[in-house]
């Protein structure tokens, strides 16, 4: 049943009103969750509160908006078993109460499933937990500041009112130490990260933002509170938690927007199946995977994932290893061929004998190249940053000059005018120019169907030069399908309905099999049925059609003992052949192929005008990467690559100066992923690929990649406007400060007035 | 005005008050959402779901009985 037809069936067509973005389409290949039904796993994610009633957390992949998040509880709720469930959107996790009793945790999560979403244990818990806390953390601190600025500023009003018109000194000191009171707590609390971080660069031997943040908050307050002590002087205390809110409120959304993924969280251990079936004594008994030993002899299924590395004990099998060499046909293993734990059995089950598990296999050797290429990514210094090592240096200078001609001309005012250079040069504007604009950036790009997630992808997006592609599932859809059809004789005249027929029969003969080229027929209506079907691996299948029979496959096994000439057309050639008497007689060809995507000639052609220069990375065979070169006009087509090879073509590249943007699916461009200035996964990518990627091209349209260029600039463009601004404001408000012009109130609202201005332009985007 | 000297403390005290409960709220997860929490107003509560509720109800009226 399709997913539309369930979400209506449940009346949750709400769903359709309020999600932002079309949803993925769910996985063809549906998960087995009974693994997770093994208290040996559970023990991992579920925690029992008695009477069979317990509680899963799970995280959901596939979410993207709150009415992602309202579908699954709802689903979900009405499933009796279910007491209750709460999904989170932002991170991405649901917490699932349900009695076990009733139900088991595969079927809840095989529901999950049929919508559409991706459930698997949440793991890592130590981690999540730890962000967690700093985020609850940042909130507190963002809280108090603003329940303290309101408070102090509400005071502040009465301070002012009572420094036009006058006011008894009784109450200026009782105000004052109310103020004092409320805004305390505020320095000591929400502003200790800026102290914190100011101290440590200062440590280092470097300025950043934080140290005349740190400098204006602590002389002001402390200035502040000697006038209070002292009743005399001034007091700031409005001034001080104001900047602290704002700058905390910048930091906030800054980290709202970095943050806005969890996929951080996957690795590749997550690709092997969490159980598996040990054979002991000739029979099968699942175990969970850790509990697995080099020795062990073990039973893999078709469509299976192999569990370990190995040895293959039975005859022969064809296994999927995509996973590591990016290779698109399934390899044909004999009996003592060397198994690689991650890949992937296709159409025949196997048994083999497991030599290594664990970090010692060769999927970790990967995991360890993923490690090594995300440290060795450029990074990326944000402009704000390196504008702020100017700005503060310059900032520090001016105050000290002021103090030192403040001193000769007055010396009782050199102090507060210094402070007041300090709190108006305060770089409010400057902090939330960047933050503003990026966050506002991704939002857009997630209305564009990217969703971003690496910290400086829209950063470092603008800079790019070079765009690279992985082949297939990125340029081509990843799915075999019919792409031309020949007829053997070729004054044969063109038939549709006998062509139609004779499509049908190839369906029969292909249905028991689950090679990939079965794939591309399984969408056919059955017509015809095909009996005595035999599969035979590797060359093709054959079956008995209305008492006719008729082979399909390789040309010298439709037709054996004849040599037939595939035609010309570049494609993968199968041929089908009917049984006339003694001879195969040749039928029809059929050129397989895996499509491009609709729009990537056009996506190539856009990027191409915009003086972009484009490679095709592939691991797959080069006849078929130069066909897909030569329909896209690619010059730069690499074929036949391992995931190091393309790791080292894309550090070549940066050697000589190149920003990449590398755009792929696989597990086997992973590293490449890592590696790149920018990198993006399509939406129906690995999940491993998704978490390793800057960002995920949810709506799988090519076309949105120039779009999202074009944003980032745009992005770019805002980041220095509002930048610009922030210069500007602060360059006028100085001299006024340094000549003791500007007071308090004023320096505060035009503080205010420039911090909103720089929001405000950033929502244009 | 000498009720100002007793009216700030006490706005004082509330505001204690406020912010406890602000920190109370953040810790016990009610701002880790912000995103669906703030539409969850719009979405229509479903029937099948106030039936269960209903039924949680009775079978809590049920266990309170016995």
């Amino acid at each position: 049943m399709s997913v539309a037809q369930l979400i209506h069936e449940g009346g949750l067509d709400g769903y359709y009103r309020f999600r932002d973005e079309a949803g993925n389409k769910p996985d063809e290949a549906q998960h087995d969750f009974h693994a997770y039904d093994l208290p040996e796993v559970q023990a991992q994610f579920v925690s029992e509160e008695g009477e069979g009633i317990k509680t899963a957390r799970l995280s959901v992949q596939g979410i993207h908006c709150a009415a992602c998040a309202w579908l699954i509880e709802q689903f979900l709720e009405k499933h009796p078993a279910v007491k209750s469930v709460r999904v989170n959107a932002s991170n991405r996790s649901c917490i699932l109460r349900w009695d076990s009793q009733q139900s088991r945790l595969s079927d809840l999560m095989a529901q999950v499933q049929r919508i559409g979403y991706k459930p698997q244990p949440e793991q890592q818990q130590q981690r999540q937990a730890q962000q967690r806390k700093e985020t609850h953390l940042a909130m507190m601190r963002l809280g108090v500041a603003g329940i303290g600025m309101m408070q102090v500023g509400m005071v502040a009003v009465a301070l002012y009112a009572g420094g036009i018109q006058g006011i008894d000194d009784y109450w200026q000191v009782f105000l004052r130490w109310v103020s004092l009171v409320i805004a305390t707590p505020v320095v000591l609390f929400s502003a200790r990260p800026f102290f914190h971080n100011a101290f440590r660069a200062l440590k280092m031997g470097r300025l950043n933002m934080d140290v005349p943040v740190s400098l204006a908050i602590s002389l002001a307050y402390g200035a502040s509170a000697w006038a209070t002590f002292t009743r005399s002087g001034e007091v700031y205390f409005d001034s001080v938690s104001m900047f602290t809110f704002f700058l905390l409120l910048g930091r906030f959304l800054e980290m709202r927007a970095r943050n806005s993924s969890s996929f951080a969280s996957e690795n590749l251990q997550q690709l092997l199946p969490l159980s598996a079936s040990r054979i002991h004594k000739n029979e099968k008994q699942a175990v969970p995977l850790a509990a697995l030993k080099a020795g062990d002899r073990v039973w893999v299924a078709s469509g299976e994932t192999i569990p370990a590395d190995g040895k293959l004990c039975s005859a022969f099998a064809r296994v999927d290893e995509s996973l590591l060499t990016g290779e698109s046909k399934p390899q044909r293993k004999n009996a003592g061929d060397s198994l690689a734990a991650g890949t992937q059995v296709t159409d025949q089950a196997l048994e083999m004998l497991v030599e290594a598990t664990g970090s010692s296999t060769k999927l970790s050797a990967i995991e360890n190249l993923v490690r090594q290429a995300g440290l060795e990514k450029p990074r990326q210094a944000a402009l704000a940053d390196r504008i702020a090592a100017h700005f503060v240096a310059a900032v520090l200078t001016v105050s000290v000059i002021t103090g030192i001609c403040w001193w000769f001309i007055d010396a009782e005012k050199a102090f507060w005018v210094v402070l007041s250079v300090l709190v108006v040069t305060c770089p409010c504007a400057l902090s939330l120019a960047t933050p503003a604009a990026l966050t506002a950036g991704v939002n857009r790009a997630r209305a564009l169907g990217i969703l971003i997630t690496g910290p400086q992808a829209m950063e470092v997006l603008h800079k790019i030069d070079t765009v690279a592609f992985d082949k297939t599932g990125t340029l081509t859809e990843g799915k075999i399908h019919i792409q031309s059809l020949i007829f053997a004789e070729p004054e044969h005249s063109f038939n549709e309905s006998e062509q139609e027929h004779l499509l049908d029969i190839i369906a029969a003969l292909e249905k028991p099999s689950s090679h990939p080229i079965a794939a591309a027929f399984a969408q056919r209506e059955q017509t015809v049925l095909s009996e005595s079907t035999e599969v035979i691996a590797g060359q093709g299948v054959k079956g008995i059609v209305g008492g006719v029979e008729y082979r399909f496959g390789k040309p010298d096994f439709a037709v054996p003992g004849r040599r037939l000439d595939c035609p010309v057309k570049p494609a993968m050639w199968q041929l089908l052949a009917r049984k006339e008497g003694d001879e195969y007689l040749a039928l029809v060809w059929l050129g397989l192929n895996d499509n491009l995507r609709a729009d990537a000639l056009n996506s190539v052609d856009t990027l191409r005008s915009s003086r972009y220069s484009i490679a095709l990375l592939s691991g797959d065979r080069a006849s078929v990467v130069s066909e897909i070169a030569s329909q896209l006009a690619l010059p730069d087509a690499l074929a036949e690559l391992q995931p190091e090879q393309k790791l080292q073509w894309l550090q070549a590249q940066q050697q000589q100066g190149h920003k990449v943007l590398m755009v792929g699916d696989g597990i086997n461009d992973v590293p490449v992923l890592s590696a790149a200035d920018v990198s993006m996964a399509m939406g129906e990518a690995t999940q491993l690929a998704q978490s390793k990627a800057d960002s995920i091209l949810l709506n799988g349209r090519l076309s949105t990649i120039p779009l999202l260029i074009e944003l980032a600039h745009r992005v770019q463009r805002i980041v220095r406007q509002n930048l610009a601004w922030a210069l500007l404001y602060n360059l006028l408000a100085l001299p006024a400060a340094a000549m003791g012009l500007l007071p308090p109130y004023l320096a505060a609202i035009g503080m205010s007035f420039s911090s909103l201005l720089v929001v405000l332009n950033a929502t244009r985007l | 005005m000498q009720s100002l000297l007793i009216l700030i403390p006490l706005a004082l005290i509330i505001v204690a008050i406020a912010v406890a409960i602000f920190l109370w709220a953040v810790k016990s997860g009610q701002y880790d959402d912000l995103d669906t929490e703030a539409r969850r107003i719009l979405f229509d509560e479903q029937k099948p779901q106030a039936e269960k509720q209903k039924n949680k109800a009775k079978n809590k009226v049920k266990n309170d009985g016995e």
